[in-house]
């Protein structure tokens, strides 16, 4: 087994956050698991992106080139790592921040209105974890208990009050695919 | 899983510096190893320890100097830029016999280059990196896990050996995330340096200096063959090397750090293909685990270096296998990663 | 018979290797005999510069470190900061301290670090061969303004202590110079004092000497004295330039 996921989006849409669970709830699954995020300058121009590679081998490199996964939040992102994505790979995107059709060959696409469903819940910000929901209910890769045991542990006492939201948001998701 | 916790690599090796006895700490900022310098911020306040954003690096590293000086373990970080800039002072240690840990989280370059991962320091860290006529144990990571163990382990090797050592990583390791098993005892706990040269007041002995400026006729001399003395101590007792499937390989791949990570997974991919590869991992680039390489010469029919730069390692290779057998070198510069598939190819056509 | 004068315990017997006329032996004397009187041999620490007085932990009966050029007060740094109940004190030239070294100087006291300075000026570089150092007079001839020192080339004399004086973080600096036995007392006074307020806990505290370096100005050790009366002091006039304790009086 192997899954190699780039998350994507625009600063402020939780990309990293999202990815750091992903990361800690694969770890506490008993996997291999690598975290890698765009940094320094490459963020300043409000993208952002994050690299998680979760395997039952070791795993070389943090950095892909060709993901198996994509979760996009918006459509630029769609647009920089779509063509990437491995043949039979998944897309799973933000279909509310979408104008555009999309149509990409020998790829699983799966349209989440995360940001309706989100706003649903009371924040837009937790449509990252609408997305992630998802994307554990498609790929079995981690369990929905185990992410949210982990959420509680990323989140820690200093944002205990958001954990509620989060995990309703990634039930939401979860159920949503 | 025991005891496992997500990481970031350059917060390993802030954490790393402080199970190894870091008492005092010296930064500044550079991309990408920031988080470390702001961990350390938090962390060495915490344990009530000397924490200080320097003017400049080369501030930085001499504060280190002054904190060796007194018997504090001390430590600075930085990316290559700000390495070149520390080079005057890790010189300096060096000919005044003071320990201490510098840790480089390399960046692409030359110049100031990119913010990218890379490895084109190899050169410097290993060829003393200052001026004047010494090595360094240089100490290389190949995952958030070794970031942690080998700054904690380079404390206690600094303070054996009195000279300084370089833990040399890049932005990959410095920015990724891993689960980390914290071991906090040290693993040389039982070495215990004491410290009979350090200045602190002369109450009831005799006054001491510290220096390296040693004009009379003969004396450098004499000192640097003293120094000599130890490298080849070091060279006896501290190579690290981890090796896999060298026993019936047919080719063998040799990278470290990031590039040995790469060149593992190449290697599971070419042994499910029928290929026969083994590898070589350096742990310590200096000293350079020669002695594995030159004893699979004749084994071998070719070495094949990973490197992220021109190729740099690779004298040290061809240096090993003295002629003996072909080496070949694959390596990616300016913060370009070495592709599996590529490696592989490599491999295919070096048996062709 | 009563014995009035002998070497102060700070100091060894050896031999210096300063010119005829140089005024380093004469601060070194002065640190030690303050050292002395204050009995802090057994704490105190020195740094040595690059410069003449590379060799000064030869000279003095304490621990003493070498530093690179210009980096002293980033060492005396490490050092008080790890034993803060130790005296520190750097020795620095004006190359040392006011070209090489200015960004070392400049933070460590605006980070107000309780350490004392003793920054010896004599406007050349002695130990390299009599070169332009940054406190040259103008029109001051050395091996690299052999014209003379030409502003519009090599800028100007810098005062560097009265710009250490607009910092928050210093708390004391004074410019004293050792050329006649009355200003020598003097120099004595401001040094003991920057040492002083560091067993205080008070902070950044430096005294600029104006000293003596007949060999590189191309006078003898006499005219050397009036040299620093009639070409130095105009251009670095003595005196406190900060005192955070008259400040608070108000008395300055």
């Amino acid at each position: 087994m192997r899954e190699e996921i780039i998350m994507a989006g625009f600063g402020g849409q939780g990309i990293m956050f999202a990815g750091t669970l992903l990361a800690h709830a694969a770890m506490e699954e008993g996997l291999n698991v690598t975290y890698f995020p765009s940094y320094g300058a490459e963020m300043r121009g409000g993208t952002a992106n994050c690299t998680v590679i979760i395997s039952d081998e070791n795993i070389g490199s943090p950095v892909v080139t060709n993901p198996s996964a994509l979760l996009a939040m918006n459509e630029s992102s769609l647009e920089k790592f779509s063509s990437k994505v491995k043949k039979d790979g998944l897309i799973i995107v933000n279909s509310s921040l979408l104008k555009k059709e999309i149509k990409i060959n020998d790829v699983e696409i799966l349209k989440i209105p995360a940001t309706e469903l989100a706003e649903k819940l009371g924040d837009n910000k937790v449509a990252n974890m609408v997305i992630l929901g998802a994307y554990i209910n498609r790929s079995k890769v981690v369990s929905l208990e185990r992410t949210m045991d982990s959420l509680k542990k990323v989140l820690g006492e200093g944002r205990k009050n958001l954990l509620k939201l989060n995990r309703e948001a990634l039930k939401k998701g979860e159920e949503n695919r | 899983m025991e005891n496992r916790i997500l990481m970031q690599g350059n917060h390993a090796v802030g954490e790393g510096g402080l199970q190894g006895g870091c008492q005092a700490y010296f930064g500044y900022p550079i991309t990408p190893q920031n988080e470390l310098t702001q961990y350390m911020a938090k962390r060495m306040v915490e344990e009530r320890k000397v924490f200080i954003q320097a003017e400049s690096e080369l501030a930085a590293i001499n504060m280190v100097f002054g904190a060796s000086l007194v018997g504090a373990r001390a430590m600075t970080t930085s990316s290559s830029p700000g390495i070149s800039l520390k080079q005057e002072g890790i010189s300096y240690m060096v000919g005044c016999e003071l320990p201490g840990v510098i840790v480089n989280i390399q960046r692409g370059g030359p110049g100031l280059g990119n913010i990218a991962g890379a490895q084109g320091d190899y050169f410097q860290a290993t060829r003393g990196g200052g001026h004047g006529d010494y090595y360094l144990i240089v100490l290389a990571p190949d995952s958030v896990q070794e970031m942690y163990d080998l700054t904690r382990e380079a404390f206690d090797l600094a303070d054996k050996y009195r000279n300084p050592v370089i833990v040399l990583a890049d932005g990959i390791l410095g920015q990724m995330l891993e689960p980390v098993k914290i071991v906090k005892k040290n693993p040389m706990s039982n070495f215990s340096a004491k410290k009979d040269w350090i200045l602190d007041g002369c109450k009831g002995r005799k006054p001491r200096m510290v220096r390296s400026l040693l004009m009379g006729e003969g004396v450098l001399e004499e000192h640097n063959l003293k120094l000599g003395k130890k490298y080849e101590r070091m060279r006896k007792s501290e190579v690290r090397v981890e090796t896999d499937n060298l026993e019936d390989a047919e080719v063998a791949l040799v990278g470290y750090g990031i590039s040995a990570r790469i060149c593992k997974e190449a290697m599971e991919i070419a042994r499910q293909k029928g290929i026969k590869v083994g590898l070589v991992r350096p742990i310590t680039l200096w000293p350079f685990p020669e002695k594995v390489i030159a004893e699979n010469v004749d084994r071998l029919k070719a070495f094949l270096v990973i490197e992220m730069s021109l190729g740099q390692m690779v004298e040290d290779v061809r240096l090993a296998t003295n002629g003996k057998c072909p080496v070949y070198f694959y390596g990616r510069t300016g913060g370009g990663i070495p592709e599996v598939d590529v490696i592989v190819e490599r491999i295919e056509k070096i048996l062709k | 018979m009563k014995k009035i004068f002998s070497r102060p315990e700070s100091l060894t017997a050896k031999r210096n290797i300063y010119c005829s006329g140089c005024g380093h032996g004469i601060v070194h004397r002065l640190i030690a005999e303050v050292i002395d009187e204050l009995g802090i041999r057994e704490k105190t620490i020195g740094v040595a510069p690059v410069g003449c007085a590379v060799f000064a932990y030869d000279y003095w009966n304490f621990d003493v470190t070498e530093a690179a050029h210009g980096r002293p007060p980033a060492v005396a740094t490490g050092i008080k900061r790890v034993l803060p109940d130790r005296v520190v004190f750097t020795y620095q030239g004006d190359g040392d301290l006011a070209a090489i070294g200015t960004a070392e100087t400049v933070h460590a006291a605006n980070r107000g670090e309780n350490i004392t300075i003793i920054f010896v000026n004599n406007g050349v570089y002695g130990m390299t061969g009599g070169q332009m150092a940054p406190t040259t007079l103008i029109a001051q001839k050395t091996t690299t303004t052999p014209l003379g020192r030409d502003p519009k080339i090599a800028g100007y004399p810098i005062k560097i202590s009265e710009a250490l004086g607009q910092l928050e973080g210093s708390v004391y600096i004074e410019r004293v110079t050792v050329n006649s036995p009355k200003n020598t007392i003097k120099a004595k006074r401001a040094i003991k004092k920057a040492f002083q307020n560091q067993i205080q806990n008070k902070g950044f505290s430096l005294v600029e000497v104006l000293s003596m370096c007949p060999i590189a100005w191309g006078v003898n050790p006499v005219e050397a004295l009036k040299w620093i009366e009639q070409k130095m002091i105009p251009v670095f006039p003595l005196g406190v330039i900060k005192d955070k304790d008259l400040t608070a009086k108000g008395n300055l």
